[in-house]
């Protein structure tokens, strides 16, 4: 299965090509995303009050058909090996305490719906918001006693995907009044216009300006996180949020943050609260 | 020296440093704006068009095409859309102001551009650590995208 997705890989450059070279301006494609001809998701939604945009838009609208397809089919989806990976180490036991993940929370489906839609969380004990990721290692350290995942490293972005997975097609929603979730956004918000490197960008120069155009071969889109960890054909692997946030910031040739840093977990707020409404699409799969 | 070559063309600054081409190039911080113009060339000398046709396209260097189409280069790939074509733009600018454009498309466009300055200081925050001091283009890289742009009647 892995080869064939690779091949509709090389398909899509020619495709994306095609667009560019006669110069159409591709805005995001109006289509609809229903997972297995069942659960219909948000992939528009009208935008938070304070946003800049009117509309937010999933980034699979911006996508070729080829890669739009994979994601509605989740036996196709090459994410759900790492989500089906996910589940296996939710279940399988761990470190001094002699438990698994499940032993404290069952059946993931019932205890870990919506969870994926609300997170970053206010975590009152190191004073910070807290991702699914820190969540997991903070189980991990205080519960199983079982070391801390290394980022990306480990079981990290399977069980990050399995978690959210569990939230599918449940609209983001962040609760920003908890503990000082506020200020974290409003850090965040400025790393988002801060232009860094020698090419002098911000994400807003990208995601907000100039979504709905090419950017040589690449079609910009609004930058949401509602996917992640994504699927990236180029790739063939899930790719974690903060390695995106950090492959962009390098693109801007400055140098990045360190993943889970203040810095991008402000970045991880803000972000998330900018796709408010849009449902969950992890493991989403991109170009 | 250092300061007004780019990181990314190693091997060419090597070269170059054993010559005197570069002791005559206007350093970064200072050119000469004259309003929107920037008059005199960089290095002192016409810059090449061919080259910098390919400096235009160079992913490494110009990168011109991430941003812009541009119609004399069909046979190449994947033409940006974020900024105009440059088809034509020889007509709509004449050459020192599309000098000004190169050395800080700002001067020209205001703060909010969202196009690179490639032969200024003035860059975003955090730049990565080995660019530091450095233009994304050296005086000579400009100027042939100068020579190069005027070849777009
Ligand atoms: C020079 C242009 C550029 C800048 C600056 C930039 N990005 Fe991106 N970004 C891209 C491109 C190209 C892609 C891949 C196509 C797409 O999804 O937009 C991308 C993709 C993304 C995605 C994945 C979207 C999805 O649907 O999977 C996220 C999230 C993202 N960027 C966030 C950011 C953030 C946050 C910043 C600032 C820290 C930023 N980007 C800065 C060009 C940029
Ligand atoms: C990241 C995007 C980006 C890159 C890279 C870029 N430009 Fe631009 N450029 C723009 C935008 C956007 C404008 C329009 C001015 C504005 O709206 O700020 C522009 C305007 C121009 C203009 C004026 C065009 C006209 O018709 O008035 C010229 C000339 C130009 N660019 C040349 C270049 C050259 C040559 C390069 C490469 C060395 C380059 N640009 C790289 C974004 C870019």
């Amino acid at each position: 299965m892995k080869k064939h997705v690779q091949q509709l890989g090389v398909a899509i450059g020619v495709i994306g090509l095609s667009f560019a070279s006669t110069s159409i301006v591709a805005e995001p494609v109006d289509d609809k995303l229903i997972i297995d001809d069942e659960i219909e998701m948000i992939s528009r939604a009208k935008a938070p009050e304070g946003h800049p945009l009117p509309e937010v838009i999933s980034g699979w609208h911006y996508r070729t058909p080829e890669t739009r397809a994979i994601e509605t089919d989740t036996f196709q989806n090459p994410g759900m090996l790492g989500v089906e990976q996910g589940e296996e180490i939710w279940n399988t036991v761990e470190g001094s305490e002699g438990k698994s993940c499940a032993s404290c929370h069952d059946d993931a489906a019932t205890s870990m719906k919506g969870v994926g839609a609300a997170y970053p969380k206010w975590d009152e004990d190191s004073s910070k918001p807290i991702n699914i990721e820190g969540r997991i290692n903070k189980c991990r350290v205080e519960n199983m006693g079982a070391e801390a995942y290394k980022f990306d490293k480990g079981g990290q972005k399977p069980l990050t995907a399995y978690i959210k997975h569990q939230s599918l097609g449940m609209p983001v929603e962040l609760d920003l009044s908890q503990g000082e979730m506020q200020s974290w956004w409003d850090q965040g918000k400025e790393t988002y216009y801060k232009r860094t490197g020698q090419l002098n960008l911000s994400c807003a120069s990208c995601h907000e300006q100039n979504n709905g155009k090419y950017i040589r071969a690449d079609h910009l889109s609004q930058g949401n996180v509602n996917g992640f960890p994504t699927y990236r054909l180029k790739q063939n692997k899930l790719i974690s949020l903060h390695n995106r946030f950090r492959g962009c910031i390098r693109d801007t040739r400055a140098e990045f943050p360190a993943a889970f840093s203040d810095t991008l977990m402000g970045l991880e707020v803000y972000t998330t609260w900018r796709g408010t409404g849009l449902s969950v699409e992890t493991p989403a799969v991109r170009q | 020296m250092k300061t007004i070559t780019n990181a990314l063309s190693l091997v060419c600054v090597g070269l170059l440093a054993s010559t005197t081409v570069l002791a005559a190039d206007v350093a970064p911080n200072d050119v000469k704006f004259d309003g929107l113009s920037v008059n005199e060339s960089l290095t002192g000398a016409a810059g090449d068009p061919d080259s910098g046709r390919k400096i235009f396209s160079n992913r490494k260097q110009g990168n011109c095409l991430a941003c812009h189409a541009n119609s004399d280069m069909n046979d190449q790939l994947f033409h940006g859309e974020v900024g105009p074509s440059l088809d034509g733009v020889a007509g709509r600018w004449q050459e020192p102001q599309l000098r000004t454009i190169l050395v800080n498309a700002k001067a020209v466009f205001t703060e909010q551009t969202v196009m690179p300055g490639f032969y200024t200081l003035e860059v975003g925050a955090d730049v990565r650590e080995d660019l530091i001091g450095k233009t994304i283009l050296s005086a000579q890289q400009v100027e042939d995208l100068v020579a190069y742009l005027m070849t777009l009647k």
